[in-house]
């Protein structure tokens, strides 16, 4: 039995060892640096959005030359899978054990709010978003040290309404996939377009990662005039793939994320009838400005890897990292005393934004521009979106006074309504 | 399958150790015997060496920062856990289930139905420990159920059966919204307060979790060498025999199952409580298997080898992004699973043990016959 003992003690002794020379190479590792981190997406069905992410806050960092407040600053960057749990674990991390002082994420809406919950057990830190967009995160029990300078889904889809009535689009059927996101897309959407006569007729809401449309077309009215489709990526290639097969022809709405590269290189016999397409989104690709050409040139020069033309992910997480740095200018790295003149400084960001002006209102959420496009043919035949209005300052609750809108409640399955 | 080998294996609940007698069988495979036994049995898997390691896990949190207490000490426990029922049911039952966590996120959406959340349309808002009490006991019927439907099968097919169920527990939840609410599930599940000790606190969480992490081991150990877990070690290597001595197989199997599934829900309702919320994500296919790779990874030859496994998994979970490059990082978990998976069959334990032999024999110069390793003949299982 005693050799036991030793074998155990000497295994013990063993392993302390070890875990000694892997702490004390820890801190050699700790240098006199500012340390923020920073949360994306990348594994999961989001690793592409949030690799972007990450060339977006890299960029902002690369243009204030690797400082901010007089100090170096250097990202922690950890990673979700687009899991809430995932989310919190790895924000935990970098603020408890990596000791961040500024924390910067998550990408999507449920992340969202699950580390705005989580900000509130570390009042010490602030929380800045990265590009989750769920409206709850600022709008419901918001965190006094959680910082939104983008606009969220629902302001994303602010005009889109009034645009399609403008169409001659009275009355239509929704498509959308069933979870947060659409959600908020769909009352941007249907705020202004029912108060002003628009009528939906029903909402088909389907599982994020459907594949087969087949009785949802069955079920789409004859007397409509045109389709609301609010799916992501492959979901709405397949969407528009088998209602081309079904026969359908009725003009599409589409969300913010809907209309991408993918659907725009459909290359189904009704392509043409993509044209006149209409979207709504916080950017677009074409926007004429010398600030959003000067970002597209910035990260096309930088990121030799990254797509064509930097997603809304990019321009989500540059410009959120850009107002957290541009704080830190402003209060020369002083982070002392809670963070309280940083968190003023913060509150006061208002600066010229590749897609308009980036500021924020009292619960800390963005108030911006939302840009309505349509897609177009441009002069060598490929399709793109057509910047056709802008519409400036955009407030969390839709451009309604706030009493209407806490009447209207946020966005779910079944709000707004307006079937008769 | 070797035959000759079939009648020792009923009795082979013994571990090896010194103190230990074998059990004699008795037809009867009944779980209680008389009181002084009972307690004897209770406590004789307690050794030294447990001493050794009760004292560092208790005195761990006085030493680690919050972040080690509850991200790495109690969601490894909690995981160990879950883990540990797939160990019993697997490496002492020949049953490899992938259904453990789909039990698990069950009993936390039950805790979520019956309790309080954030959705108060659906939750019933009972007090926590009534709805403790039932989620815990309609995840074990829901195990005993799932037991049903798979003991029928074998090695892989009982894999794929449970991996069914788990898949469509996961698209139920993520499709109905009147039960489960659907994408977005259930949030603000918070730990109960009880005599004013908050279990949302890392170091009390802690304390709770391991609590019913070692309560759950010395159960499992116990298990193994009552009269039902030797019945069931040998029904795992020869279920004809077993038949034929009068042992009713099915019962022990789902009896099994029903046992796993209540130490599983037990780590179902830890991590919900972990977690603060529970969605569909939480029981995915993803999540199904990382509880076989913290069983495996650990070894399935002993309890023990789950809570090693989980805090190996949960380490790399959170660690290996700090070791290479951002995007690769998975690539370092992957390595480490198929390394040791490669050169250890037997996960981290079959390691242990070889080193243990190894450091026994060099400072004495002499070669001293190492232990015999527990459940040593693994061919006749039926290993899937």
């Amino acid at each position: 039995m005693s050799k036991y003992g030793k074998v155990f003690a000497r295994s013990l002794i063993g392993a302390a060892a070890t875990f000694a020379v892997v702490a004390m190479v820890g801190q050699a590792q700790a240098q006199e640096t500012l340390k923020i981190g920073l949360l994306a997406s990348l594994e999961g069905p989001f690793a592409a959005p949030g690799q972007d992410g990450m060339r977006g806050a890299d960029l902002a960092l690369k243009q204030h030359n690797g400082m901010a407040g007089g100090k170096k600053i250097e990202f922690i960057k950890v990673s979700s899978d687009a899991t809430p749990d995932k989310a919190v674990n790895s924000t935990r991390k970098a603020v408890e054990q990596d000791k961040v002082q500024i924390m910067i994420g998550p990408l999507s809406g449920d992340e969202g709010i699950a580390v705005k919950n989580y900000a509130k057990t570390q009042p010490n830190v602030t929380f800045i978003n990265g590009s989750s967009g769920a409206q709850a995160a600022t709008l419901t029990d918001p965190a006094p040290n959680f910082y939104r300078f983008n606009t969220e889904g629902a302001q994303w889809m602010v005009g889109l309404g009034e645009h399609a009535l403008g169409k001659g689009y009275k009355k239509v059927y929704l498509i959308a996939e069933d979870y947060g996101f659409p959600y908020s897309q769909v009352q941007g959407f249907m705020a202004s377009y029912c108060a002003k006569g628009g009528k939906v007729l029903d909402k088909a809401w389907v599982p994020l990662g459907t594949k087969d449309y087949a009785s949802v077309i069955a079920k789409i009215p004859k007397d409509i005039d045109a389709l609301v489709v609010v799916l992501g990526g492959s979901d709405a290639v397949n969407f528009l793939t088998q209602y081309e097969q079904a026969g359908g022809d009725k003009p599409m709405v589409g969300g913010s994320i809907t209309v991408d590269q993918t659907v725009l290189n459909f290359k189904g016999k009704r392509r043409e009838s993509l044209l006149g397409t209409a979207s709504a989104g916080p950017m677009a690709d074409s926007i004429d400005t010398a600030e959003w050409k000067k970002f597209v040139a910035d990260y096309k020069a930088n990121f030799k890897d990254g797509f064509p033309s930097p997603s809304l992910f990019a321009y989500l997480y540059y410009i959120n990292t850009k107002a957290a740095l541009d704080a830190l200018d402003a209060v020369k790295g002083d982070l002392s005393g809670g963070q309280k003149a940083y968190r003023d400084a913060l509150q006061k960001t208002n600066f010229k934004g590749p897609a308009g002006d980036v500021k924020i209102d009292g619960n800390r959420n963005g108030v911006g521009t939302t840009y309505i496009t349509e897609v177009a043919k441009a002069a060598d035949g490929s399709f793109y979106n057509k910047v056709v209005k802008s519409v400036p300052n955009i407030s969390q609750t839709l451009g309604l006074p706030e009493a209407e809108f806490k009447k209207m409640g946020l966005g779910t399955r079944d709000v707004p309504d307006c079937r008769k | 399958m070797n035959s000759s080998q079939a009648a020792a294996a009923a009795a082979r609940g013994n571990r090896g150790s010194a103190t230990v007698q074998p059990l004699p069988v008795r037809p009867v495979p009944e779980r209680q015997g008389d009181p002084p036994r009972w307690l004897a049995a209770l406590f004789r898997p307690i050794g030294w060496r447990h001493a050794i390691v009760a004292a560092c896990v208790l005195a761990y949190p006085f030493f680690a920062t919050p972040f080690f207490t509850f991200q790495i000490g109690a969601q490894s426990l909690a995981l160990g856990l879950i883990a540990l029922s797939l160990t019993f049911l697997g490496g002492y039952g020949g049953m490899v289930s992938l259904a453990q966590m789909t039990v698990a996120g069950f009993a936390a959406y039950l805790l979520a139905i019956f309790g309080t959340s954030s959705n108060a349309a659906i939750s019933l808002g009972w007090p926590w420990w009534l709805a403790l009490v039932f989620a815990l006991t309609l995840a074990t019927v829901f195990a005993a159920a799932i037991g049903w439907l798979s003991v029928r099968t074998e090695g892989i097919y009982t894999i794929m059966i449970t991996l069914a169920v788990g898949v469509a527990f996961f698209y139920l939840a993520q499709q109905n919204y009147t039960l489960f609410n659907g994408f977005q599930g259930f949030s603000k599940l918070a730990a109960p307060t009880v005599f004013g000790v908050d279990f949302g606190q890392p170091m009390a969480f802690y304390f709770l979790v391991l609590a019913c992490a070692a309560a759950g081991y010395f159960f499992v150990k116990h298990l193994i060498h009552s009269p039902f877990g030797v019945a069931l070690q040998g029904i795992r290597d020869n279920p004809r025999r077993m038949a034929s001595l009068g042992f009713n197989v099915t019962a022990h199997r789902v009896g099994a199952y029903a046992v796993t599934g209540f130490l599983a829900a037990v780590g179902g309702v830890l991590m919900v409580w972990y977690n603060g919320r529970i969605s569909p994500g939480t029981v995915g296919t993803g999540a199904m298997i990382n509880i076989l790779i913290i069983a495996v990874l650990g070894g399935m030859r002993h309890p023990i080898g789950a809570f090693i496994g989980a805090v190996v998994f949960v380490l790399l979970q959170n660690f290996a992004i700090d070791l290479v490059d951002r995007e690769r990082f998975n690539l370092v978990i992957g390595g480490v699973f198929l390394a040791i998976v490669l050169f250890s069959p037997d996960g981290l334990l079959g390691l242990w043990q070889k080193l243990r032999a190894r450091l026994s024999r060099l400072p004495s110069n002499k070669v001293t016959q190492p232990r015999p390793r527990p459940h040593s003949s693994t061919k006749s299982r039926s290993e899937t």
